[in-house]
């Protein structure tokens, strides 16, 4: 099929980005990560005969277990590697970089507050898990967590850098508060009061939106038990 | 003292870890962020003698699988090393709280290709990413103790060497190109030579070889380069090799082609003892000789049709969804079309069994180095090789590395890449001589192709690159035997006399020039 293909580039975190068109025949099976790949091996020209230098982005896994190629396709976050065009039922492509983050190059933002969100929480675990029949499939379905940031672009509550962390940190939290033994205070449970629970205004943008199919409200409702009700799993 | 590790996959995780526990800092360096490495794609599991299957597993039937496993080119003493950590490393990271499936009895072990016993620790088929998380978790613990400094979106730019010693490594941050020089050891932990056969394996677009490929042209050895293991079960998708992972033979799944029309389960017939969970080599092998025979289809099929259902949920789901989402077919209700790609690389950077590599100073974990798997890997052994080695390394290095501080010379760097042009070239050629079953011809043709296409390099990096593609593809022509993954038309016997021994190779003077060193040797 015809498709339209519409690039956000920018060359430089300061440089003014622009908008690049692109006429393009593709299978409608085409992944947009192929799409990009294959605009990037070739020499070709937008549609005002200009050329498209090469499109800066990010991949490794092309399998969606990486949350590398987050970017907003047609107005939507989504990895790259797992959205076709025949998904998007149009025939023009826009691919923007993620709009919460700043933009390194063209399609790469910087992601690194994700991080430091993470960081600051202090998320990790201070003693030996406790595991149980009653916390492993939450354990196994929040370490699933790719980190892509898809839900903290739809969250009305999070800003990169401001106090509120959303369920990008959320998700990795639940699975450390679920493995918390009970009857020590624990620095992730007081942190999290501060940075989730207080901020969050339990919309649930983010659990439709999340590219790999984590329960994100069930991992919010645990985490709140555990770090706000002190309903420890064991 | 401040050590710098290239490389924050598990490999790199694991010596960040093993620093910080004992008191010494550490720069992690990578491309991307942990959650992107290739250790997150990791399936099936990871292997240790736990014994909970009352099949009477012992440390020792460990380590006998994974040396004949390799065919006798793995260093036995670092073999046992490893296989007799392996099982405080399995509880360990179930203590970190990776969800392992468990009974009564404790952590359930699965049937895996090659091993006598069910020791393959496992969390349904999403083993890597499940021990990664909770790897970064623990590292991030350090990290908060400045412990650990994270050098996320930073690559290799090239090592500070003198005189055959390591004095740091000089990197790239990639998003504002801003040139770093770091002092201190090396552990390199930049995992498989993907980059060589672009868009042809399973694994990561990010482990470009590039890594290697800039220690090779700095004089550093590398080491069983021919090694290069296709994975029985895999099927083309748009850019790359999706793997079935081997827990769906571990959990009863069976090949057969068709013969005359009729269903034949040629490993079962061949191979009446391990049937379907051959060592891959075999199983690959197998593969290309059913489908050439004049009364045999061309495909072979997976069969996991008889999987039980409450199989299929606690342990198989994520495999089963990944087959409908990209193929479009239920593999619990219909057979799926499969072939051989390739996976996992055995070669690599050469190291002793305590991670050493030719330059002082500098170490290599995981598999960007040479270690453990021999001439063909096992599955379940190499995460945790990556973990082991990582473990190993960090321990050399503490004992070892003094303060140092030469610094970089401040010479223009030289970060071009390779263009996707010239990666494809080199591609094109290495996949089509070095097939599962390969002969001197072929190999001498693509000799000249690649010296060809080296002269047409335009920077450093498609200079290195070309350079380890000559290097692979020599050793492969150096090996006049068949053994493990390396197997050849024209010689079609193991050749113990001349050739159960690790092949070297080394730039001299701009030439690739190729030895043969005793297991376990130093090198001179
Ligand atoms: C689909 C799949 C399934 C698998 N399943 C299993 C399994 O079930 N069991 C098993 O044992 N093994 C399995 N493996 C193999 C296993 O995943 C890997 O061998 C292992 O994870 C390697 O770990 P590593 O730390 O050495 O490298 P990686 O995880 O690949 O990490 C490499 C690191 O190096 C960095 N890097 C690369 N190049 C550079 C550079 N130039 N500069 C700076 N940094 C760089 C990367 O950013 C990354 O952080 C599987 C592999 C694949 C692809
Ligand atoms: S529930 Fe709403 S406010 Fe809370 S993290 Fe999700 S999108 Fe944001
Ligand atoms: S919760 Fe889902 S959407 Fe959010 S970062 Fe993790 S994987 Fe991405
Ligand atoms: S490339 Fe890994 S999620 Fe898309």
């Amino acid at each position: 099929m015809k498709i339209t293909v519409k690039i956000k580039r920018q060359n430089s975190p300061d440089s003014a980005p622009f908008y690049q068109t692109i006429h393009r025949e593709c299978d409608k099976e085409t992944s947009v990560a192929t799409l990009i790949r294959e605009i990037n091996a070739e020499n070709i020209s937008d549609i005002e005969g200009k050329p498209v230098e090469e499109i800066s982005w990010e991949c490794s896994c092309l399998q969606k277990k990486c949350g590398a190629c987050a970017m907003r396709i047609n107005g939507i976050p989504r990895l790259a590697c797992d959205t076709k065009i025949a998904e998007l039922k149009s025939k023009s492509v826009t691919l923007e970089p993620l709009k919460k983050f700043p933009v390194v190059r063209d399609l790469i933002v910087d992601r690194s507050v994700m991080r430091k969100n993470l960081l600051a929480i202090h998320n990790w675990l201070e003693s030996e898990a406790s595991q149980s029949e009653k916390n492993v499939d939450l354990a196994y379905d929040a370490s699933r967590c790719i980190q892509c940031g898809c839900c903290l672009e739809v969250c009305p509550n999070f800003t990169a850098g401001e106090s509120f962390f959303g369920a990008a940190a959320f998700v990795p939290a639940s699975r450390i508060l679920s493995q918390l033994p009970k009857g020590k205070k624990y620095d992730l449970v007081k942190e999290y009061g501060k940075h989730i629970y207080s901020g969050c205004g339990k919309s649930l943008s983010c659990h439709n939106i999340c590219p790999v199919g984590i329960d994100i409200e069930h991992k919010l409702s645990n985490s709140n038990a555990v770090a706000v009700w002190k309903r420890f799993f064991k | 003292m401040k050590i710098n590790i290239i490389g924050a996959g598990l490999a790199g995780l694991s010596a960040a870890l093993t620093l910080a526990e004992n008191g010494i800092k550490s720069n992690l360096i990578s491309v991307q962020q942990s959650e992107r490495a290739q250790s997150v794609m990791a399936e099936g599991g990871i292997n240790a003698c736990l014994n909970t299957m009352g099949e009477n597993d012992k440390i020792e039937y460990h380590y006998e699988d994974t040396l004949r496993g390799g065919v006798y080119l793995a260093d036995p003493d670092a073999v046992r090393g490893l296989c007799e950590a392996a099982p405080g490393i399995v509880k360990k990271f179930a203590s970190l709280g990776v969800p392992f499936e468990q009974n009564e009895n404790g952590i359930i072990q699965r049937n895996f290709g090659g091993q006598k016993k069910k020791r393959t620790a496992y969390v349904k088929s999403s083993t890597g990413k499940m021990l990664m998380t909770a790897l970064i978790d623990e590292v991030r613990k350090y990290e908060a103790r400045g412990m650990v400094t994270r050098y996320p979106n930073h690559s290799l730019v090239r090592l500070i060497v003198k005189e055959n010693r390591c004095f740091g490594a000089v990197v790239q941050n990639t998003y504002t190109k801003e040139i770093l020089s770091l002092n201190g050891a090396v552990i390199l932990a930049t995992g498989g030579l993907n980059g060589l056969f672009e868009g042809m394996t399973t694994g990561t677009t990010q482990n470009t070889s590039d890594a290697a490929a800039m220690l090779f042209s700095q004089g550093v050895a590398l080491s069983n380069l021919e090694m290069i293991q296709y994975h029985p079960t895999t099927i083309g998708i748009q850019g790359k090799r999706l793997l079935i992972s081997e827990a769906a033979r571990g959990e009863g799944g069976r090949l057969y082609i068709l013969r005359s029309g009729k269903p034949w389960y040629f490993m079962e017939e061949k191979y009446p003892e391990l049937k379907n969970l051959m060592p891959r080599d075999v199983v690959s092998a197998e593969m290309v000789t059913v489908s050439s025979l004049p009364e045999c289809d061309d495909q072979v099929y997976l069969d996991m049709t008889g999987i039980e259902k409450s199989v299929w949920k606690t342990r198989l789901s994520d495999l089963r969804e990944q087959c409908i989402h990209y193929i479009s077919l239920d593999p619990a209700k219909k057979p799926i079309p499969v072939s051989p790609g390739i996976h996992y690389f055995m070669g690599g950077v050469w190291v002793d069994k305590n991670h050493r590599t030719s330059v002082r100073n500098l170490y290599a974990a995981g598999e960007c180095a040479c270690q453990y798997h021999g001439a063909n890997r096992l599955g379940g052994n190499s995460l945790l090789g990556a973990v082991y080695g990582g473990q190993a390394a960090a321990k050399t290095v503490m004992n070892e590395s003094k303060e140092n501080d030469i610094k970089a010379d401040r010479a223009e760097e030289n970060t071009a890449d390779v263009s996707p042009a010239f990666a494809r070239k080199i591609c094109e050629i290495l996949y089509r001589s070095l097939p599962i079953v390969r002969n001197e011809s072929d190999m001498n043709n693509a000799l000249s192709e690649l010296k060809a296409l080296k002269n047409t390099a335009e920077n450093q990096a498609e200079m290195n690159r070309a350079n380890l593609a000559l290097a692979v593809v020599q050793s492969a022509i150096e090996r006049r035997e068949t053994r493990g993954a390396h197997k050849r038309t024209d010689y079609p016997e193991r050749d113990d006399d001349n050739f159960k021994k690790q092949t070297v190779a080394r730039l001299q003077n701009g030439k690739v020039e190729i030895t043969f060193k005793e297991i376990g040797e130093d090198l001179s």
